[in-house]
């Protein structure tokens, strides 16, 4: 410890080099940041305390096949379950599709249980009320409305797809999520009533709202018992574990987040060794004189590894930061309505990412550094370059 | 005058170890670009390999995708007969009416499901796609609980294989046989038959969308105007390659995320040439002004020292390319595109090489520019002094 300052002002000598290096660490340590959160976000982060008491249930063959009206009442009489609602993925075409801005989550529910369901969405009272009372009305999240610039009282014209028809819909509110509202919620009586006699009595999915976090695991079981034996068997998982299911509709997800952070290291990895191959290559004859000073080679070897996790340490650090302002960014486009509420600072995710950064300038300094500890005084000494 | 490139590569010979490692992060950077313009590309070879320019699919109006799309049975009747429509060996018009549903698969790894589209179709259906046979097993027979499954999908699902069991509707089907479609999106397909997979799924009268074969290219033109005016109809035609062209959509968020990836480890990689090229300048301070000495101008200076970043660089670009076409080309991966997931191959192009090394070269000519301007501005005195 007693070598830092030493270690700090020979990372200072060539100041160019060392704000390269670390800029170009710290550049690509947000792209390992980023994939960090989002796979921490995905597979390992706690759900947020409203999501957590949120259960999806789904045919079990596919989201795409639907399941019976009539589970409604079953669900609901399952103890541990406060609410249930049913919803049905609308799709639909708003506008032109082909521009992004226009595509947004459209889903026909249970419109009394909305606002019980998520109970973290913030509306105003009145508009929730003018939702209530009008059929033909729909509520939409923040997003939707700072996007196309929608207003309360504006028509929203829907034409269906899974569902056909021409659908009117007026805009009575629009309401806050603690996540991305890219989504628009409306009256599934309404939509029922446009249905072919053969389609009707039959939902998506149904949003369960339990009473404990605690439960979850089993009141899902429960759910999963109850329509075992019934035509449709269902799958509950809870909000989150459905949410990464839709997403690897996408594909792979987790591997292509494997092979970018793999890329990403070893470039980390070869930058921080180049540098300081370099920086040792410069430093011969001046290592000779530390060693004649009477450092032992175990002292250089620490010198050495020690300069390059400072600088892969720094570059780690404003990487980290960097990519903490990206995440605020993803969060806010439509792929952002994935991932649960983020945190500005995740604190495991900051110290998987400095710990990464410190152990590849461990690893990338090893061979310089064993070199220079085992040079012999003499020949060190004798070095021109 | 221009000095000799020779001096540059003998440079980069000397330093070798420097040169490899800047090299090879610059390779990643561009291995990275490559893989992710390779997928996009092996998506798109395959959906375009899936369409026929005689083949029209017919969806119900506002549906995008045959997914979506509703069909009733009745309305088949009166498409079946339009003007343009070929006729098969038996007389009968090449059209066929589809159920295109999801199943879904249990993955060969535990606990990851996968949804598989699946093409429920009569025996005409086979008839207008000729290039899709059977590799090994046999096709499915009307009235049987049986299914065959595309070759793609058979490699990467356990449960995709001849004798296996694929549940859908209200029970499990056997697998009897594996089909190759040459590449297209039938690849990765369910294919059964439609009337035992319609009513199993309760889905007798209301099936997906049709598919009719045009006689000939003018004629396909007239028929997709002809049924999308069709007023009774309620129908949205359009050519087949059309329709796969537009679902290559689902590639386009992948590929903007590849590219932000790419271009930020450019950045790093080119920081990284940068300072592999300052510290080759300073270094070679004495060589410098040797070759001022000799009467080399200071515009030659800064070229050879350009020049010899973009040959690093060009080196990574090189290995980048190898690497992409050693390690991915061919491998087969899947993305989703409406719910379904499609199976396809990395598909390294000339063209996407070409792309990687122009990216590589940018990125080269970038991290040299400043380190090549400081040689070029350095004192004659000065730089002969330098120890």
């Amino acid at each position: 410890m007693r070598y830092l300052p030493l270690i700090l002002k020979n990372c200072w000598r060539n100041r160019r080099r060392t704000t390269l290096t670390v800029a170009s660490i710290g550049v690509s340590m947000c792209l390992l940041g980023v994939v960090v959160s989002m796979y921490h976000a995905f597979y390992m982060g706690a759900p947020a305390p409203d999501e957590a008491v949120r259960l999806v249930v789904r045919n079990r063959i596919s989201i795409a096949v639907a399941i019976p009206l009539s589970y409604r009442d079953r669900i609901q009489r399952i103890p541990g379950v406060r609410q249930a609602m049913y919803a049905n993925w609308f799709s639909g075409v708003y506008k032109d599709s082909r521009n992004p801005k226009n595509m947004f989550a459209r889903f026909a529910v249970d419109k009394e249980k909305l606002f019980q369901v998520f109970g973290e969405f913030q509306i105003p009272e009145d508009q929730k009320k003018a939702f209530l009372r009008e059929r033909s009305a729909c509520v939409i999240g923040r997003d939707v409305a700072s996007g196309l610039n929608l207003k309360v009282g504006d028509r929203l014209p829907i034409k269906g797809d899974i569902f056909p028809g021409d659908f009117e819909f007026t805009i009575r509110g629009i309401f806050d999520s603690p996540r991305s509202s890219q989504v628009m919620y409306f009256d599934r009586e309404y939509l029922e009533q446009s249905m072919s006699e053969r389609r009707r009595g039959f939902v998506g999915m149904y949003y369960v709202r339990i009473d404990d976090p605690a439960h979850s695991a089993r009141v899902a079981q429960a759910i999963d018992d109850e329509f075992h034996n019934s035509t449709a068997q269902t799958k509950t998982e809870s909000e989150q574990a459905f949410t990464v299911g839709f997403l690897s509709l996408l594909g792979n997800v987790k591997m292509y987040m494997i092979a970018i952070s793999a890329a990403v290291m070893f470039t980390i990895l070869l930058v921080s060794a180049n540098t300081m191959a370099m920086s040792v290559r410069e430093r011969v004859r001046e290592i000779g004189v530390l060693k004649t000073l009477g450092f032992t080679p175990a002292a250089v070897l620490g010198l050495i590894l020690g300069e390059a996790c400072a600088l892969s340490v720094a570059g780690g650090a404003i990487g980290y930061l960097i990519s903490t302002l990206l995440m605020q960014v993803v969060a806010k486009s439509p792929f952002g309505g994935f991932l649960p509420a983020l945190p500005l600072i995740e604190v495991p995710v900051a110290a998987v990412c400095i710990a990464i950064a410190a152990a590849i300038g461990v690893v990338s300094s090893l061979v310089p550094a064993a070199g220079a500890s085992r040079l012999p005084i003499v020949e060190a000494l004798r070095s021109s370059d | 005058m221009a000095i000799p490139i020779a001096y540059n590569l003998r440079n980069l010979v000397v330093r070798k170890t420097t040169t490899i490692m800047t090299a090879l992060g610059i390779a990643l950077t561009v291995a990275t670009l490559l893989a992710i313009l390779a997928l996009v590309n092996g998506l798109r070879v395959t959906l375009t390999a899936s369409g026929d320019p005689l083949r029209i699919i017919v969806l119900r109006q506002g549906a995008d995708s045959e997914l979506v799309s509703n069909f009733a049975r009745a309305q088949f009747q009166d498409l079946k007969f339009k003007q343009g429509i070929a006729t098969g060996p038996d007389g009968l018009p090449l059209a066929s009416l589809e159920l295109v549903t999801i199943a879904n698969l249990g993955a060969v790894e535990e606990g990851s499901e996968v949804n598989v589209n699946v093409r429920a179709l009569l025996e005409v259906g086979r008839q207008m796609r000729p290039a899709v046979h059977i590799v090994s097993g046999r096709w499915y027979r009307p009235g049987q609980r049986e299914v065959v499954v595309g070759k793609l999908l058979s490699l990467q699902h356990a449960s995709a294989h001849i004798g296996n069991k694929i549940r859908l509707g209200r029970g499990d089907w056997v697998c009897v046989g594996i089909m190759d479609s040459g590449g297209g999106s039938t690849d990765s397909e369910v294919w059964g038959d439609l009337n035992q997979i319609s009513s199993d799924l309760q889905r007798i009268e209301i099936l997906s969308s049709a598919t009719v074969r045009a006689t000939d290219a003018v004629t396909a033109k007239a028929l997709v105007n002809d049924i999308n005016n069709d007023q009774r109809l309620n129908m949205t035609a359009v050519g087949e390659q059309e329709y796969y062209d537009r679902q290559t959509g689902s590639g386009t968020p992948i590929r903007d995320v590849g590219i932000f990836v790419a271009i930020i480890m450019a950045v790093g990689s080119s920081f990284a040439a940068m300072n592999t090229m300052y510290a080759a300048v300073a270094r070679r301070s004495r060589e410098i002004g040797t070759l001022r000495v000799l009467g080399f101008s200071p515009a030659s200076i800064m070229l050879s020292f350009l020049l010899e970043s973009v040959l690093l660089s060009l080196l990574g670009g090189v290995t980048g390319c190898l690497l992409a076409l050693l390690l991915l080309n061919g491998y087969s991966t899947q993305v989703g595109s409406n719910f379904a997931t499609m199976a396809f191959r990395f598909t390294v192009t000339p063209a996407i090489m070409g792309v990687g090394l122009a990216f590589a070269l940018i990125l080269g000519a970038v991290g040299g520019l400043l380190p090549a301007r400081m040689a070029a501005r350095k004192e004659i005195l000065t730089a002969l002094r330098a120890v």
